[in-house]
């Protein structure tokens, strides 16, 4: 049988104190279970720029985690305000982010294509008013 | 190979499983097992929050002890700079440097001035370099050992330049050996330490095969000597000891020596692993350089000085004001010796991390959810009562069979009490049946 573990992390909009803590989770979990550390650091960006947006434009959402032998799949599910042109999105350089989350070392428009530069399956769905969904697959050899 | 040295160890006669180690342990390495303490060596960083906690001294420090040194023709003292910030008198660091041949060193040798070619070397590193990395500090031990187990992902990271203490027990051989015509086994160099972790980078020098430097004594250990000898001795005709170099003992005193003002200075383990996380995430973007250490005052705040970490940082920055401004180092000649690779360290430090849970895969998966199932069965409060750091922690133990979920009080409480409801009813039903008219 194909053992899978799975957890589900909760985030918070606009909770930028604790933003970052649930990549750290994440990164712990996978040490522990033996992963290895070049994998651990593809998932370790992907999760925090998923993370990071959550936290700056949606109202919350949800990040779960299924680890079998063979892969990592992260899904990103958020209530917020979706995404109007995808392919845009993901253009690098291109954000949507305020002058202040710029401020604070956000929005460098980098976010999906580095999740995406992360990830080695990558899907992505989202309708406006409603939240966007996020798929990554990391193979683990 | 001596991998497994640790800078520290419990003295079991002394110890009684007081839990404060096993407390602040920012790496949960220990655990309290029969009411002693055991250190787990592979999760130890060396950073010697124990050492100052412990209400029993039994955490010892595993520094040398002065018969070591006694199969040298020659030693010379290396004290860190730490010890220039440890006298309430007014004594110069020249003057502590001469005290130490008044009690038994032939020579002592200043490591500030090493401090700062080291600085001017990190500059010129920072400078001449196209990657678009962050670079973090390897001075600290503890600072590289905690990569090596946690964050194998930043071991390129750690900039590779020999630190102050190896240049200057190099520099202070090379000299000696000449003067004296002996050779290199029969000198030998002793850093005076502001805390245990040195002993790591000595045994066990990162990139390296062997360290110049053949011991070290602590700061508290040679304190009374010295005080006395600095008491009774003239210090005129000390040496001056000069430079930026003087402050590399406090926060900020690496950083603020570099022209870079993409910089940033951290100081405390806990502090230290939130910008890991924060770097490994890739979060910390257009930062050369990260100025580490495992000690929330800096090196001032070592567990072997005898003076506060306040007062001491309040004298380094007075001996910065009076002999910082005067260069110690030509820089063109360091910038020379830069070109022959005077500094820079080659070669890869290894990662040590802990042992994962299970090596199999699958049964790491498996093992990891019966952990979370075990864990929401736990009280989640963290008392320690089971011997182990926190909840999260003991079941880990329990899933890796070093512990057992009766360890834990409140399971073992529950458990006594659903027997004891089984017991009343079993003890009832009989006492129905046999006595049934008796009251008392």
């Amino acid at each position: 049988m194909n053992e899978v573990f799975s957890q589900t992390y909760e985030i918070r909009g606009n909770d930028f104190q604790n933003a970052g803590k649930v990549s750290t989770d994440i990164k712990t979990l996978l040490k522990q279970l033996g992963i290895r550390p070049e994998i651990i650091r593809k998932v370790a960006i992907a999760c925090y720029e998923a993370e990071m947006n959550i936290v700056m434009y949606a109202k919350i959402g949800t990040m779960r985690m299924d680890i079998d032998t063979e892969k990592i799949k992260i899904t990103v599910s958020d209530q917020g305000p979706g995404i109007a042109d995808i392919e845009l999105a993901m253009t690098e350089g291109y954000s949507t982010a305020t002058q202040e989350m710029r401020e604070m070392g956000f929005g460098a428009g980098m976010g999906l294509p580095n999740i995406k530069k992360n990830s080695d399956e990558f899907k992505i769905e989202s309708t406006l008013g409603i939240g966007t969904k996020l798929e990554i697959t990391i193979f683990i050899n | 190979m001596q991998n497994d040295f640790r800078s520290i160890k419990i003295d079991r006669e002394k110890c009684q499983g007081r839990m404060a180690c096993m407390r602040i342990c920012p790496t949960q390495a220990i655990r309290v097992r029969n009411r002693k303490a055991t250190l787990l060596n592979d999760r130890c960083i060396d950073c010697g929050m124990c050492v100052r906690v412990c209400p029993n001294n039994a955490v010892v420090p595993q520094t040398s002890s002065f018969s070591d040194f006694t199969r040298f023709k020659y030693t010379i003292a290396l004290p860190s700079p730490v010890l220039y910030s440890q006298f309430r008198g007014e004594f110069t660091p020249g003057a502590i440097l001469n005290a130490f041949k008044k009690i038994g060193f032939d020579d002592a040798y200043d490591v500030a001035c090493a401090s700062e070619a080291v600085s001017i070397a990190i500059q010129e590193f920072l400078d001449n370099s196209t990657l678009n990395q962050t670079y973090i500090s390897p001075f600290c031990p503890v600072i590289v050992r905690l990569i090596q187990i946690r964050y194998p992902n930043l071991l390129e990271n750690l900039i590779p330049i020999d630190s102050p203490m190896e240049i200057a027990a190099r520099e202070a051989k090379n000299l000696k050996m000449k003067e004296t015509g002996l050779n290199a086994k029969e000198i030998g160099v002793i850093y005076i330490t502001p805390c245990p972790a040195k002993m790591i980078a000595i045994k066990n020098p990162p990139r390296k095969k062997y360290s110049f430097v053949d011991g070290a004594i602590s700061i508290a250990q040679i304190y009374p000597n010295l005080l006395q000898a600095l008491n009774q001795q003239d210090t005129v005709g000390a040496k001056e000891v000069k430079g930026i170099g003087l402050g590399w003992p406090i926060l900020g005193g690496q950083v603020s020596t570099l022209r870079a003002h993409d910089t940033i200075a951290i100081a405390g383990i806990m502090e230290v692993i939130r910008i890991f996380e924060d770097l490994e995430n890739g979060k910390l973007k257009n930062i050369k350089y990260i100025e580490c250490h495992s000690c929330s005052t800096a090196c001032v705040g070592g567990s072997l000085n005898v003076e506060n970490p306040y007062m001491s940082r309040n004298r380094v920055i007075k001996l910065l004001e009076k002999y910082g401004n005067t260069p110690c180092q030509d820089r063109d000649y360091v910038k020379n010796l830069i070109q022959k690779n005077f500094f820079s360290l080659p070669g890869k430090i290894d990662a040590t991390p802990i042992a994962p849970i299970d090596s199999d895969i699958s049964q790491a998966l498996k093992k990891m959810q019966e952990k979370v199932t075990i864990y929401e069965k736990l009280p989640k409060i963290d008392c320690g009562a089971c011997g182990s750091p926190d909840c999260n922690t003991f079941a880990e133990d329990i899933i890796t069979n070093n512990a057992e979920i009766e360890d834990c009080i409140f399971v073992a409480m529950k458990k006594f009490e659903n027997l004891s409801v089984e017991l009343i009813d079993i003890v009832k039903k009989h006492s129905n049946k046999i006595y049934r008219n008796i009251n008392i």
